[in-house]
């Protein structure tokens, strides 16, 4: 529990707090866990981070003045995410997308629709993306969020959202058509 | 060869960021770039794929119970140290429960009488019944469409009414499509809108009672906003917040 440091009734503002945290902020868990999952690609460890992460959250609450509660969260999500993958997995941090190894294809919308018609393809292109395309395809696609939000979440100039969403959907396209496109991240990770 | 809008400002135009204006300057270019407009065509594909791979992953039910373990300390039995031994512990549990069993038989036979507007509960709660059902796979939309002009004359002849059908894409609601469905034993038209990754269900049937003004609720979770024009009744349910079913309402009122 926090320190009460406004000295009197600790108890009763922290139960306030709490019901306050739980209406607003406890609904975006499933928000939560989809990032963390995303960043980290996998369950578990998603898991761990994401609930670690709605603890910071709840001990930052007070310091929560209104405003976009879920880009408030997640931003606190991504932060999480990215110190436990500096400390555990920091290959993953600096491995840069291999442009060679995924020659720009002749994409046509028939070719992509078949590439991208299966959950277990898209799911293993979207993981071997870097982290930084892969969670602006994520905030974007899965959870429906604004330039404006993504900005907020990301600590990106909204003037670069755009082209960062570009980018990552031009990756991802390219490691859809390019059929196995685990090679550089298993590399890397073998490191 | 390539176009840079491709790389660029199509993709603002696919998450409709672009302001009107450049919206309209993009749609011109579209019609002679075909580059522009493959390109469109793959990732708008790229898109529904990904919404149809169901690839959100929502949190698993161990995370939930470990989060309200934590932020719900038992503080009141440890402000409460229980001297007296397991027996009279037992007792006071028993008379907790016992409290608690009548207060939920009396609330259970007192509510609906006390709310005065037992038509009114049902309604809400056969409303969300509806759109949980429609978010069952399948169930979301009979014609799917985001063009009103299909989706209108879709109801011709299904339904004895003509239910208003909008687009309101541009402000941020794009029409998904329309279904049939039964609330209460009547036959309903129902309008999907998206608002984000959410779904809000628009039930549509004529009015029985002069227009009023708007009425709003929430039930499990979902919220509720009911409105009566030109003698149609319109609910939207959606787990999207409030502010944004007024703002449905207010544009399809203009």
């Amino acid at each position: 529990m926090g320190a009460g440091i406004e000295g009197k009734e600790p108890d009763v503002l922290d139960s306030q707090e709490r019901a306050r945290f739980e209406q607003l902020v406890l609904p975006h868990l499933d928000a939560a866990f989809n990032l963390a999952r995303w960043i980290l690609r996998g369950r578990n460890d998603a898991e761990d981070v994401a609930q670690e992460a709605m603890l910071r959250a709840f001990r930052f609450f007070r310091g929560f003045h209104g405003g976009d509660v879920r880009a408030w969260l997640l931003q606190i999500v991504r932060n999480s995410c990215y110190t436990w993958l500096e400390k555990n997995r920091p290959m993953e941090l600096t491995t840069e997308f291999d442009e060679e190894l995924y020659p720009q294809p002749g994409v046509t919308p028939e070719s992509l629709a078949i590439a991208g018609d299966n959950r277990e393809r898209l799911t293993r292109a979207l993981e071997s993306l870097p982290p930084r395309s892969r969670e602006v395809l994520v905030l974007r696609e899965l959870e429906g969020c604004s330039y404006k939000e993504i900005a907020a979440i990301t600590s990106m100039p909204i003037g670069t959202v755009m082209s960062a969403l570009a980018r990552a959907r031009q990756r991802l396209e390219r490691t859809l058509l390019a059929g196995n496109p685990v090679r550089s991240q298993e590399a890397s990770r073998g490191l | 060869m390539g176009c840079e809008l491709t790389e660029s400002v199509l993709h603002g135009y696919i998450d409709g960021e672009l302001d009107a204006a450049r919206a309209a300057d993009f749609e011109r270019h579209l019609i002679s770039c075909p580059q522009c407009a493959a390109a469109l065509e793959a990732q708008e594909g790229l898109r529904s794929s990904f919404q149809h791979a169901g690839l959100y992953e929502r949190a698993p039910a161990s995370l939930r119970g470990k989060l309200r373990e934590q932020l719900n300390p038992p503080a009141a039995v440890t402000a409460m140290p229980m001297r007296a031994g397991g027996r009279s512990s037992n007792w006071r549990w028993l008379a907790v429960a016992a409290i608690f069993f009548l207060v939920a038989v009396l609330g259970w036979r007192l509510i609906p009488g006390l709310g005065g507007n037992r038509g009114e509960t049902e309604l809400a709660s056969a409303i969300v019944d509806a759109h949980l059902r429609s978010l069952q796979p399948g169930h979301l939309v009979d014609v799917v469409s985001t063009d009103q002009h299909t989706v209108k004359p879709w109801f011709d002849g299904k339904v004895d009414f003509a239910p208003p059908v909008r687009d309101l894409a541009a402000d941020g609601f794009p029409l998904q499509g329309g279904r049939l469905d039964i609330v209460k034993g009547r036959e309903v038209a129902v309008l999907v809108y998206g608002r984000r990754k959410h779904v809000i269900n628009v039930f549509i049937w004529p009015a029985t009672q002069p227009d009023a003004k708007t009425q709003s609720g929430s039930l499990l979770g979902y919220n509720w906003l009911d409105w009566r024009k030109d003698g149609m009744e319109m609910r939207a349910v959606s787990d999207v917040n409030s502010s944004d079913l007024d703002a449905l309402r207010k544009l399809s009122e203009e």
